[in-house]
C-alpha cells in the first residue's frame, strides 16, 4: 500500500506522470473507413424523384460497389487550435476533400469557432459522416434538398449558453458552393445558416435534442438537365434567385438503465421546407424563355432504430417529399410543369450486426415510391469498417 | 429596502461560498471521492451511472451543458472515456477543463497502471494503450488519488486550501483504518481462483491476491459466444475456480451460463458507488465488495 502511495505522494510527480502517459498517443490521430455496398434495384437510379428533376439526385449505384473510403486525420495544432481533415478516396481514382477545418479549443465562455470546409450544423443528420448513418442512404429530403449533405467553405461560430439545459446557438457564413447555392465569384458571403439546438436528459434512461435551422443562399444560373416539361420533352433549365430553407429536427433516445451497450431505442424526425424565388430560363438549348418562378418544396422523414441485443440493431424509416405547386410566369406557363400532383415516398427497413465497435455489416430493404408509376424494390448489403484511431461520436 | 438588498447579496455570497467549485465527475467513484475531500464546497455532477458501461456512453447534450459550467473535470483517464469525453469537452466551449488543462484531473495519472499492453493491435480487442483503466477496484489506489485530487482542488480553489488539507488528512486517516479492516476481512480470499466476465478486476485481484484463471469475453469489450464459453468451461476443468465476477452494469447471461455448467458462484460486484444498494459511498462500496466475495467463497 505505501509503495503505491509513495509513487505519487507529491502532486508534481503525478502531473509528470500524466505527460508521460500521453506520449503513447498517436499524434496526429489517423483513421481509415473502408466501406462497400451491393445494391439490387428494379429501376434506373438516375431517374430523379417526381417533381424534383431540378434538384440533385445522388441516387444509388447498382451491383457491387466500393464505397468511398474515407481517410481522417486530426490533432491539436497548438493549445489554441485543433485541425481535422477528411479525405474521400473515390473508387474510380482521385481524392476529394470532404472536410478540412480548424476549430478553436481555448476561446472559452461557451464559444467555438470553426473555419475551413465542414458539414453545416443545420438539422440533425447533416453533420454525421456516412459511416455513422443508420441506413445505407440518406433520407429523401436530404438527398433532394441538400444533395445528401450540405458542405460549406466558410466559418461557423457556436455559443453554448451557461444554462442547466443544453442550449446552443450557431451561425455560419460560407461560399454557398454546393446545392442549393451555386459557386460564383463574389466578395462576401454566399450562404448563411442559423441554428438553435436544445437538449437534455429525462431521468437516467432518456435523452433528447431538438433543433431549428434556417438556411439562405442565392443561386446564379443553376443548371438542371433532363427536366420534364409540359410538351413531354426533357430540357435544360437555368434558375437564378433566392433560396430560403427552414428545418426542424427532433431526436429522442432511450436505454434501459442508460446502458447503451445492451439495448437502446432511438427515434428521430426532421422536416425541411424550402422556398425558391427568382427567374427560370426554360429550355436554354431551344426556346430559351425566361420568366419568374417561385416554388415551395417540403420533405420529412421519421425513423426508429432499435438495438434489441448487444451488436444487433434493426431500424424502420418512412420518407416523404412534396414538390409543391410552382407559380410560373406567364411566358413559361405553357412550358414548365407547375403541379406534379404526386408526393414521393419511401419505406425502408434495416438490420445490422456489429462484431465490434469497429466493424458493421448491414442489410436493407426499401420500397421506393419516389417516382410516379415506377415503384422500386431495393435491396442492399453494406459493410463499414474502421481502422486506426476511432474518434468519439457526437450525439 | 437596503436591508433586503444586503440580505439577498449575503445569500448570494454565502451560496457561492457553500459551493465554490462546479465539479464534473466522469464516474460515480470520483464523485464520491470529491465529496469526501470537498464536502459542501463542491457542486458535483456525476456523468455516468453504475449501471452504465463506462466505455460506452454517448456525448449527450446534458453532459455538454454540465461541462460548460464546470471548474473541474475529474475522470479516470487511460482512455476509459475516449468514446465520449473528447466530444463533450470540445463542444462545451470551456477552455479551463480541456484535457491537460488546469481544470482537468485524471485519476489514472496518480496510480501504477496494470496490464499496460506491450503491443497495440485492434485484433486484441478494445485494449487501452495506457493500461487497464478500472483502477477503482483496488481500495489502496484511493490514497494517492485523493492526495493528487486534493492538490487539484486547492489549486482550483486556493481560498479554501486549509479546508481541503484538513479534509484530506481526515480522509487519509479514516481510509487507512478501513484498509486494514478490509485487508483483515479479505484474508480468506488470498489465492482464490476466479473467472471474470470482463477484464475489470486486475486491480482488485492484485490487492486481495485473487487469482484470475479465465475471462468470459474473448477479447476486451467483445460479447462471449457460446463456443467461446464452452472453451472457457474446458479451461476450468483443468484450472478450477470458485466464482465468476461481473460488474453490475454487465449482462448476467454469460456469468450465469458458466456458473451453472462449471458449478461456480456468480458474484455481481457493485464495481462503483451506486452499483448496489449497500454501495452508497466509497466505504459502502468496499464493504459490499468484500461481503459479496466472501459470500461467493461459501
Amino acid at each position: 500500500m505505501f509503495r503505491i502511495f509513495g509513487l505519487c505522494a507529491a502532486a508534481l510527480l503525478c502531473q509528470s506522470g500524466y505527460a508521460a502517459n500521453n506520449k503513447s498517443d498517436f499524434n496526429p490521430a489517423f483513421s481509415l473507413i473502408l466501406s462497400g455496398t451491393y445494391a439490387s434495384l428494379q429501376q434506373d437510379p438516375a431517374t430523379p424523384a417526381t417533381g424534383f428533376a431540378m434538384n440533385p439526385n445522388p441516387g444509388h449505384e447498382q451491383g457491387f460497389n466500393l464505397g468511398e473510403s474515407e481517410m481522417g486525420i486530426s490533432a491539436n495544432i497548438d493549445p489554441q487550435f485543433r485541425g481535422t481533415a477528411t479525405l474521400a478516396l473515390d473508387p474510380a481514382g482521385g481524392i476529394s476533400v470532404e472536410n478540412a477545418y480548424v476549430q478553436t479549443t481555448s476561446l472559452g465562455d461557451g464559444l467555438n469557432l470553426k473555419f475551413g470546409r465542414f458539414f453545416s450544423g443545420l438539422g440533425y443528420l447533416n453533420e454525421q459522416h456516412a459511416h455513422a448513418w443508420d441506413f445505407v442512404d440518406q433520407p429523401l429530403v436530404y438527398a433532394a434538398l441538400w444533395e445528401n449533405q450540405l458542405g460549406e467553405d466558410g466559418v461557423q461560430l457556436k455559443w453554448l449558453a451557461p444554462t442547466d439545459m443544453f442550449l446552443e446557438f450557431g451561425g455560419e457564413a460560407g461560399k454557398g458552393r454546393g446545392f442549393p447555392g451555386s459557386d460564383r465569384a463574389k466578395n462576401g458571403s454566399g450562404a448563411g445558416v442559423l441554428f438553435v439546438h436544445a437538449g437534455g436528459d429525462i431521468g437516467i434512461e432518456q435523452s433528447w435534442r431538438a433543433g431549428l435551422s434556417l438556411h439562405r443562399t442565392r443561386a446564379v444560373a443553376r443548371e438542371s438537365t433532363d427536366v420534364p416539361d409540359l410538351h413531354g420533352n426533357a430540357v435544360t433549365n437555368l434558375f437564378t434567385g433566392d433560396s430560403r430553407t427552414a428545418g426542424l429536427d427532433l431526436v429522442w433516445k432511450y436505454a434501459p438503465n442508460g446502458n447503451i451497450k445492451e439495448r437502446y431505442l432511438k427515434l428521430q424526425g426532421e422536416y425541411f421546407r424550402r422556398t425558391e424565388n427568382g427567374d427560370l430560363s426554360y429550355d436554354t438549348a431551344g426556346a430559351n424563355i425566361t420568366d419568374s418562378y417561385t416554388v415551395t418544396q417540403r420533405g420529412w422523414y421519421v425513423q426508429g432504430v432499435y438495438q434489441f441485443m448487444p451488436r444487433w440493431r434493426t431500424a424502420l424509416r418512412y420518407d416523404r417529399l412534396d414538390p409543391g405547386i410552382a407559380s410560373v410566369g406567364a411566358a413559361n406557363a405553357g412550358n414548365v410543369i407547375a403541379d406534379y400532383a404526386f408526393k414521393p415516398s419511401r419505406t425502408t427497413v434495416m438490420l445490422d450486426y456489429s462484431p465490434s465497435e469497429f466493424s458493421r455489416i448491414r442489410v436493407q430493404l426499401a420500397s421506393d415510391q419516389s417516382r410516379q408509376n415506377l415503384n422500386d424494390r431495393q435491396f442492399f448489403v453494406q459493410y463499414i469498417m474502421s481502422l486506426g484511431a476511432h474518434g468519439a461520436h457526437s450525439y | 429596502m437596503n436591508k433586503i438588498i444586503s440580505a439577498v447579496f449575503f445569500l448570494l455570497l454565502s451560496n457561492a461560498a457553500h459551493a465554490a467549485l462546479n465539479v464534473f465527475a466522469c464516474e460515480p467513484e470520483w464523485a464520491a471521492l470529491t465529496k469526501e475531500l470537498a464536502g459542501e464546497q463542491a457542486n458535483i455532477y456525476t456523468a455516468t451511472g453504475a449501471l452504465q458501461d463506462p466505455h460506452r456512453v454517448e456525448a449527450r447534450p446534458s453532459l455538454i451543458a454540465k461541462a460548460r459550467r464546470a471548474n473541474l473535470v475529474v475522470c479516470t483517464g487511460a482512455e476509459l472515456e475516449m468514446a465520449w469525453l473528447p466530444v463533450v469537452l470540445r463542444e462545451s466551449g470551456n477552455a479551463d477543463v480541456q484535457a491537460g488543462g488546469d481544470g482537468y484531473f485524471e485519476a489514472a495519472s496518480a496510480v501504477r497502471m496494470l496490464e499496460v499492453p506491450t503491443r497495440l493491435d485492434r485484433g486484441d480487442g478494445d485494449v487501452h494503450a495506457q493500461g487497464n483503466p478500472h483502477i477503482q477496484t483496488d481500495a489502496r489506489n484511493f490514497l494517492p488519488i485523493a492526495s493528487a485530487l486534493a492538490q487539484k482542488l486547492m489549486q482550483r480553489d486556493p481560498a479554501n486550501k486549509a479546508f481541503y488539507q484538513q479534509r484530506l488528512a481526515a480522509f487519509e486517516q479514516q481510509w487507512r483504518a478501513a484498509l486494514s479492516r478490509w485487508e483483515k476481512q479479505a484474508a480468506p480470499l488470498k489465492g482464490v481462483a476466479v473467472v471474470v466476465q470482463h477484464k475489470g478486476f486486475p486491480y482488485l485481484a492484485d490487492w486481495l491476491g485473487l487469482h484470475e484463471v479465465a475471462v468470459l469475453e474473448p477479447r476486451p469489450g467483445m460479447e462471449p459466444s457460446a463456443s467461446w464459453l464452452a472453451q472457457v468451461q474446458d479451461t476450468l476443468q483443468q484450472h478450477p475456480a470458485k466464482m465468476v465476477l461481473r460488474a453490475a452494469y454487465q449482462s448476467e447471461r454469460p456469468s450465469q451460463w458458466i456458473a451453472q455448467r462449471a458449478h461456480l458462484a456468480a458474484v455481481e460486484m457493485p464495481f462503483t458507488v451506486g452499483g448496489s444498494d449497500a454501495a452508497q459511498d466509497l466505504y459502502g462500496l468496499f464493504d459490499d465488495t468484500l461481503a459479496r466475495l466472501l459470500k461467493g467463497l461459501q
